[in-house]
């Protein structure tokens, strides 16, 4: 299952094949993963393909190396993270996360517009609300004001966000649940059939997007209290 | 597999440090003066010669504009990076710098560049690891801070390369410091390195397990250490002496450096001491006295040290750990040995910091470990691997100046990242990018690092070009950019502007007498070594006869003297550096007990053991130092 990566009987770094990450680490496309496993796995692959290893080799096996070691390192640190990991898998599966997508970006690149920004719908009376004081601290700020029931109030509103996104996590391990029990039933040979696999992506896909908006929304928070 | 000798190197803002694995361990190697420590300073003699280390540093005060020291802080650095650095340091820029040249400073009537300047240190350590070994010396592993972004990292590559020494890895000086902690301890656990040098900051928080030293995170200020300590205190001294005495010194750079000494030895007395006196001959026979207390001290340099809290917490909240989840805290870096900054360091990690090793010189026996499991490793680095990150992330610059970042940093290195580029217009031939480094969201907040342009791209319709770029960052934390478009499959030509840094035919034309590292050059060198050490050792040898210990030795002990002594003269006059070495060892072991006899009895006890050419104290270290020759009746 697992791609050839160094040669099983003079043990030399082998080219990298073109594989997705998932191959690499010979594991399926499951998104509940065993990180101390992988863990391991990746120091044992350390351990064979790390250009140091091969410092004093010809720089064809050198190159491989550096090559392998560089894909091994970007496929562990994609993998060990539930949410690039989340998202890693479901561009595997065709899908253009609207924000963070790279087609986003080289349109953005293009038309010198920025990237756009989706709010959930529900969140769009708060998300305004919040804006709206925390432009109010900026000025505050500039102007060397301090209004601690302000400071509070934008304070308690960035743990209620910090606790969604608890609560988003959770939930994408939920779809999580779902995805890998598809995949599995598929491996045991029943159907699945399209619509289903892309009602599960589009949840995902979803619960990402709100959970970006949010993180960025923190971020914004942590900005503006912390300058 | 290659036999070759491969050394691990300290080049280090103040001081630099040549190591290698002997056996199971690293040792330092020393110099010719017997230092483990070169002082980074490069001075031109009146011959236009290049001198370094200790024998250079008399020059900084004797003559000032042929000497240089802290080139570190300028390498891979812009005319516009150092207005800061040229406040406090006296580095002397060419007059004739053109925009967007690579910085050359002035050593007399010559002009060099950083890069060049530190192979001339590199050069000297390469010389002593050849002395050292007997063998020549081309392969090294050099230590750069872990926060030295890809220009910095490239200067000293460059360096390398100019100095003759094939380098094989740059290694982080925090991970380094980790290798010979952990060769040492041989235990699993998180550590934090926090590591204050001449002119550089870095954190690193790494993983040990089971050999593998993993970096999580690191941090750090590339223009922060015991520099800015020794600024504080001379801007204070030339202050008092506008003030008190009307003597404006801040041009003179004598004077500026007999205080900069005087205030470099208070800082390390302070560290002992409670409280120091200053005490500065200045021009026109006046003296400059000051006391300082310890109390003092620490209040003066609390910002300075503040600096490095930012960088620990930011490592830590990378990291994804409380101060209670590291298991030891080492220290690293000479600016470690103040109390105040230990202290600091307890607070930050609520723990008493590690301070069993010798922080001068961790960093090059760590390198030593390094260049030793990249030979191919030994007993003692079995299963010993590092897996280091880029301390910066690297971006692209995409519509309005917005920095895309496509490698974050703490990525484990070797890391990639692969976009997309298309055409704009039917027929576009070439396509502009534009790399950065750094954490900032503007592209002009971060660091520039080249500008690659994408050509002969074949003629295509707007858009219809898919151009696949790789940006590869290796173990040494250089950039690497290759590019293919995929249609045609047709590898893209790229062309680089390195934003600061030389060019390739630069370096080449550079190299150190670029047949430093051949063979008929080495032997000769030796030749000349080994015939000055054989002078040495004849002159022991006419004042041992001289004196009353002579005659108590036996004839026949006299006479096989005589006969090594003979053989040496005779062998002194040929080339062949091994056969002088043989006679002069010889003749080392042959008068041991001669030595010994010289010595007072006293003292004969503490040097048993010891060859009559180091025992012979007469001639005074080669090293300069204040005192005068003492007399004896």
């Amino acid at each position: 299952m697992r791609a050839v990566h160094f040669c099983e009987s003079c043990g030399k770094v082998q080219p990298p094949a073109p594989v997705d990450y998932f191959t690499f680490f010979a594991l399926p496309r499951k998104l509940n993963l065993d990180v101390a496993a992988l863990e391991k796995d990746f120091y044992e692959l350390s351990r064979k393909l790390h250009p140091d290893l091969s410092a004093q080799a010809g720089s064809q096996e050198q190159e491989w190396s550096l090559q392998q070691s560089s894909l091994l390192n970007d496929a562990y640190r994609t993998l060990k993270d539930p949410i690039k990991r989340t998202q890693y898998l479901l561009k595997l599966e065709g899908v253009e996360l609207e924000e963070q997508s790279k087609s986003a970006t080289e349109q953005a690149r293009s038309t010198g517009e920025l990237k756009k920004q989706i709010v959930p719908p529900d969140l769009l009376e708060e998300v305004f609300e919040l804006n709206l004081q925390l432009e109010e601290l900026r000025t505050q700020k500039k102007m060397g004001e301090d209004d601690p029931a302000l400071t509070e109030e934008i304070g308690r509103q960035k743990l209620e966000l910090e606790q969604k996104l608890e609560e988003l996590l959770r939930e994408l391990k939920y779809r999580w649940e779902m995805w890998d029990g598809m995949i599995q039933r598929a491996y045991n040979g029943q159907p699945v059939s399209e619509e289903e696999r892309k009602q599960e992506r589009d949840k995902m896909v979803d619960l990402l997007n709100r959970r970006n908006y949010i993180r960025n929304l923190v971020r914004d928070v942590n900005e503006a209290l912390e300058n | 597999m290659s036999s070759d000798r491969i050394v691990g190197i300290d080049l280090g803002t103040t001081n630099s440090l040549v190591a290698f694995m002997q056996g199971e361990s690293p040792v330092v190697i020393p110099g010719d003066d017997g230092s483990n420590l070169v002082p980074s300073v490069v001075a031109l003699d009146e011959n236009n010669q290049p001198i370094i280390g200790n024998a250079a540093r008399k020059h900084l005060t004797e003559t000032p504009e042929r000497a240089v020291y802290s080139i570190k802080r300028l390498m891979g650095r812009g005319v516009d990076d150092i207005q800061e650095e040229l406040k406090f340091f006296p580095f002397r820029l060419a007059e004739d710098l053109q925009a967007g040249e690579v910085l050359r400073i002035k050593l007399g009537e010559k002009t060099f560049t950083p890069p060049e300047i530190s192979a001339l240190i590199l050069r000297q350590l390469k010389r002593n690891a050849e002395r050292f070994f007997g063998a020549p010396v081309s392969k090294a592993v050099i230590t750069v801070p872990a926060y030295f972004n890809d220009a910095q990292r490239q200067a000293t590559k460059d360096a390398g390369r100019i100095a003759g020494l094939e380098v094989l890895r740059l290694v982080n000086e925090p991970t380094a410091a980790s290798l010979a902690y952990g060769l040492d301890k041989k235990q699993n656990g998180i550590v934090a390195v926090y590591d204050l040098g001449g002119g550089t900051f870095d954190i690193s928080i790494l993983k040990l397990h089971d050999g593998i030293f993993e970096v999580i995170a690191t941090n750090g200020d590339t223009h922060l250490g015991g520099d800015d300590i020794d600024n504080l205190l001379i801007t204070i001294a030339l202050d008092d002496t506008l003030g008190d005495l009307g003597l404006d010194l801040r041009r003179n750079a004598e004077a500026v450096q007999a205080i900069r000494n005087a205030v470099i030895e208070a800082k390390i007395a302070l560290s002992s001491q409670t409280s120091v006196k200053l005490d500065v001959e200045l021009p026109g026979s006046q003296r400059y006295l000051r006391e300082i207390t310890r109390e003092q001290f620490e209040q003066l340099i609390q910002p300075v040290i503040d600096r490095t809290i930012g960088p620990c917490k930011q490592a830590l909240k990378d990291a994804g750990l409380k101060p209670e989840q590291i298991d030891e805290v080492v220290l690293v870096g000479g600016s470690t040995r103040i109390p105040k900054v230990r202290a600091l360091v307890k607070e930050l990690f609520h723990r008493e910091p590690h301070t069993g090793l010798n922080p001068d010189e961790v960093v090059a026996l760590g390198a030593a470990v390094q260049a030793n499991i990249l030979g191919g490793g030994s007993e003692a680095t079995e299963n010993m691997l590092l897996l280091d990150v880029t301390p910066l992330s690297l971006g692209i610059e995409v519509a309005g100046g917005v920095t895309d970042k496509i490698i974050l940093r703490n990525s484990t290195i070797p890391a990639s990242s692969t976009q997309f580029y298309t055409t704009q217009v039917d027929g576009q031939a070439n396509v502009a990018i534009h790399v950065l480094q750094g954490e900032r969201e503007l592209a002009k907040d971060c660091r520039s690092l080249a500008r690659f342009d994408l050509k002969g791209i074949p003629p295509m319709a707007a858009g219809m070009a898919r151009i696949e770029v790789k940006f590869l960052i290796d173990a040494n934390g250089i950039l690497h950019v290759s590019a293919r478009e995929q249609r045609s499959g047709k590898e893209a030509e790229i062309q680089v502007q390195p934003s600061y840094g030389l060019t390739d035919e630069q370096v080449e034309g550079m190299i150190l007498d670029s047949f430093d590292s051949a063979e008929e050059d080495f032997r000769q060198r030796q030749v000349i070594e080994a015939r000055n050490e054989a002078v040495t050792i004849l002159a022991a040898l006419d004042k041992g006869k001289k004196s009353p210990a002579w005659g108590h030795l036996t004839t026949d002990e006299k006479k096989k003297i005589a006969k090594m002594e003979k053989a040496l003269i005779a062998v002194r006059a040929e080339d062949d550096y091994q056969a002088i070495r043989k006679a002069i060892d010889a003749l080392n072991q042959g008068t041991t007990r001669l030595a010994e006899l010289m010595m007072d009895s006293a003292v004969s006890t503490v040097l048993k053991g010891k060859t009559m050419d180091e025992a012979d104290m007469g001639e005074g270290p080669t090293a300069p130092h204040p005192m005068a020759k003492a007399e004896f009746e």
